[in-house]
């Protein structure tokens, strides 16, 4: 099919929903990768939960938005993508409808041994899905073994490579230093300083972590091209920086908030680069160029994509509303809630 | 096993098991909404408590609905990719729709009506808790127009090797898919409504915190009946278009082996398969069966003999499900019929109230027979006479699906089991005598 802007257009709102659900559910995963180093008390542990409670559901919503969006505007490679990730998106939604089950059901009975279970449920189904997410986009970047005919020659191991794995743990890290600003801005008290320590010892890891992978993306994949011939693109790298320089900057005064905003940039100056670097592929071929996925050879008919830009100009602007009047009334008032007992 | 075989148990599983908890979400949020309404008209705080009350049980069951609903939209590309990618133009919309429209709608005011409860003024914690149930409702109907196109596609296209979008006026208008929706979320209210009923009966039964229940069991029961009833009446419409749009479909529900005119309905049928003819068959109404599916008693009905072997979809468990469905669907009509006649004092019957209890079930059966009919009964198509399901998987080994098969039954049994005892044990612990003090957390 030939190209059009609509090819483009939903390339970009692609990558959008994904940053945005990097950027949400990244501080709920992140604050149950820390439930072990942060929650020593049952009180610090349930304050946890809460700190996450209003707002986790909706956050995951974005994956599924995300995953739906890729089915509605590239289903050639929701298609090839989904059936070549398949054991590692099996384990990643396996790890997810734990993670929820936990949060919802941890503290809804009263019990020592259910209470411990749930807590491991809710940490695995929190490091995982950073660790795998990472994996499946390492492997989207670099590309993956598919033929002329979307027909993945590889298995689950294949996608587990030096790259993929710094970039599992770089999600992991990056997602728990996300999460420590959220717990810290959200709890009170001695909870609250020690997740800001926290974030700051995961903050000088993230940095390292990011060099390393901006490096690995370097050499690994042709991520940085776009950004040879186009250096305005630039910007996207350069809010990751200026990400992390507000993380400490909010960190050091004890501003939380700013702290969280500084992780959001960070997740979404990456994002943005990534997806940036990434165009107009999709999910690339290691074995032929030619045989990449892009916007344009994957993409639905000029109609649908017309429908679905219409239902999100109207639809999209209302959830942003609605999303965000609910964190302002949870989170972003300062008399945020107290760890009840 | 081949990945075909593997990869259909692997949905039908999949979808079943979502399918336990998704009509409760779908009729329970507006029960609750109902009693929270009743509460802001009254002031009676019983229905505070109340709402309360079914809002958290309401809450349990939801989590479990909306993981087990990723599994679903992530299947279509792991297991069925060829699938996706032919119907991707048409089906793939549908689903970002329902997301965009419904899911962030339910997952964000769930979440404003239980932590907003103190922070927030009654009417607006209201509104949400009908805000969740609007969002539920919203996202039955994308999911049903999907399902609908799949049994009868419209608004398409055949281009560049797939189905391309031709009209999504003629896609969203669909009457298969409106028919579906009509007649599915019905069935979810009438699941709620039993759940109510039982849970309440058990109360009465224990004559605990008895006035709240009472009002619980008038509501419940009106709503029950109400909905037992639209169910019947919409599922008469549905079987009419099957009958008009997927006559294998229909043959196979009724058993009807030969065409004819005038085809009697047989209140006893057994049908058999291999022989191809039905070995028991008594007490015949003379041209029921026509007037029911084409609403003209001398209507011809096609046979199961006159289309291609390899068309005709298994007729064992779309005939018995079929049946039960209706059956358990005339059953529950029964026991709204008793319920409301009952309604003011159904402490006074504790025989009836035992039999609500023991009846909690019937709904959830009926739901997951119609779900066969309606799936099992449009083999061998994944749409129906553009792609047959042999057509549709993914070019992945059968060794993949082989280990992610049962890891799914493992995983969701016990996630199901600890479901229902945890809503069993909320419910038998009954209401909060007062609210927590603090604010409201998990």
């Amino acid at each position: 099919m030939e190209g059009n802007a609509f090819q483009i257009v939903w390339f970009i709102l692609w990558a959008i929903l994904w940053t945005g659900y990097f950027v949400l559910d990244g501080f709920d995963l992140g604050a149950g990768s820390l439930i072990y180093v942060l929650g020593r008390t049952e009180e610090d542990r349930r304050a946890i939960y809460n700190s996450i409670g209003p707002f986790w559901d909706g956050n995951e919503v974005w994956l599924i938005t995300a995953g739906g969006a890729t089915f509605a505007a590239f289903p050639k490679t929701y298609a090839v993508m989904f059936s070549a990730f398949y054991s590692a998106l099996l384990l990643l939604l396996f790890c997810l409808i734990i993670r929820g089950v936990a949060v919802e059901y941890r503290n809804k009975f009263d019990s020592k041994a259910w209470k411990t279970l749930w807590d491991v449920g809710f940490f695995l189904g929190s490091v995982l899905p950073a660790f795998l997410l990472g994996v499946a986009f390492a492997n989207i970047f670099e590309g993956i073994p598919i033929d002329k005919n979307g027909i993945y020659h590889g298995s689950f191991w294949t996608l587990l490579h030096p790259y993929s794995i710094i970039a599992g743990v770089f999600f992991v890290i990056c997602f728990a230093m996300h999460g420590a600003n959220w717990i810290a801005f959200r709890t009170e008290g001695e909870l609250s300083e020690r997740a800001g320590s926290v974030a700051r010892k995961l903050w000088g890891l993230s940095v390292v972590l990011a060099a390393i992978f901006f490096l690995a993306s370097y050499l690994s994949t042709n991520l940085w091209d776009n950004y040879a011939r186009h250096l305005g693109l630039l910007v996207f790298p350069a809010i990751a920086v200026i990400g992390f320089f507000v993380v400490p900057g909010g960190l050091v005064t004890k501003n939380y908030l700013m702290a969280w905003i500084g992780s959001c940039l960070v997740i979404l100056g990456f994002s943005a680069w990534a997806f940036a670097g990434l165009f107009p592929n999709m999910l690339p071929s290691s074995l032929n160029p030619a045989w990449s996925l892009t916007c344009f050879n994957s993409s639905s008919s000029l109609l649908t994509l017309e429908i679905m830009t219409a239902v999100a100009l109207i639809f999209v602007p209302i959830m942003l509303g609605y999303t965000f009047w609910a964190y302002k009334i949870f989170a972003f008032n300062k008399k945020s809630s107290q760890p009840a007992q | 096993m081949d990945v075909v075989w593997l990869s259909r148990l692997q949905f039908a599983a999949a979808a079943m098991f979502h399918f336990l908890f998704v009509p409760l979400t779908l009729g329970l949020s507006f029960l609750t909404a109902i009693y929270q309404t009743l509460w802001l008209k009254t002031g009676d705080e019983d229905y505070k408590r109340a709402a309360r009350f079914w809002g958290k049980l309401f809450l349990i069951n939801f989590g479990l609905g909306v993981v087990t609903g990723i599994t679903l939209e992530f299947q279509f590309g792991t297991n069925w990719s060829a699938y996706s990618q032919y119907v991707g133009d048409i089906f793939g919309p549908l689903l970002a729709i329902e997301a965009t429209l419904a899911f962030f709608l339910e997952s964000t005011f769930i979440a404003v009506w239980w932590f907003g409860w103190k922070k927030l003024s009654p009417k607006v914690t209201t509104a949400a808790i009908w805000l969740t149930a609007v969002g539920s409702n919203i996202s039955a109907l994308w999911i049903l127009l999907a399902n609908g196109w799949m049994q009868h596609p419209v608004g398409y296209v055949l281009r560049n090797g797939r189905a391309e979008l031709a009209s999504f006026w003629k896609v969203v208008t669909n009457p298969f898919g409106w028919l579906e929706f009509l007649h599915t979320v019905p069935s979810g209210y009438v699941v709620a409504g039993f759940f109510v009923l039982g849970i309440s009966a058990c109360h009465l039964l224990r004559k605990r915190d008895v006035s709240l229940f009472k009002k619980s069991f008038k509501v419940a029961a009106i709503w029950s009946l109400v909905w037992a009833l639209v169910i019947a009446v919409t599922g008469d419409f549905h079987a009419y278009e099957v009958a008009k749009n997927q006559p294998e479909k229909l043959a196979a529900m009724e058993a009807v082996w030969k065409t004819e005119k005038h085809v009697p309905f047989s209140l006893i049928l057994v049908p058999s398969e291999s022989k191809e003819k039905n070995i028991v068959d008594a007490l015949q109404i003379p041209g029921l069966l026509s007037f029911l599916a084409y609403h003209d008693f001398n209507a011809e009905i096609k046979g199961l003999k006159d289309f291609p072997k390899d068309e005709r979809p298994p007729v064992a468990p779309t005939f018995w499900s079929f049946r039960l469905m209706v059956l358990i669907g005339f059953l529950l009509i029964i026991l709204g019929i008793w319920a409301v006649v009952r309604r003011e004092e159904p402490e006074k019957h504790p025989g009836m109230l035992r039999i609500l209890f023991a009846s909690m079930f019937l709904p959830y059966l009926g739901c997951q027979f119609g779900w066969i009919v309606a799936e099992v009964g449009r083999q061998p198509w994944i749409v129906y006479k553009l792609m047959k399901t042999s057509q549709a998987v993914s070019p992945i080994s059968a060794t993949q699906v082989m280990i992610s098969l049962p890891a799914f039954i493992v995983v969701y049994a016990v996630l199901g089991a600890i479901c229902f005892w945890l809503i069993g044990y909320h419910a038998m612990k009954g209401p909060e005598k007062e609210e927590p003090a603090g604010e409201i957390t998990y």
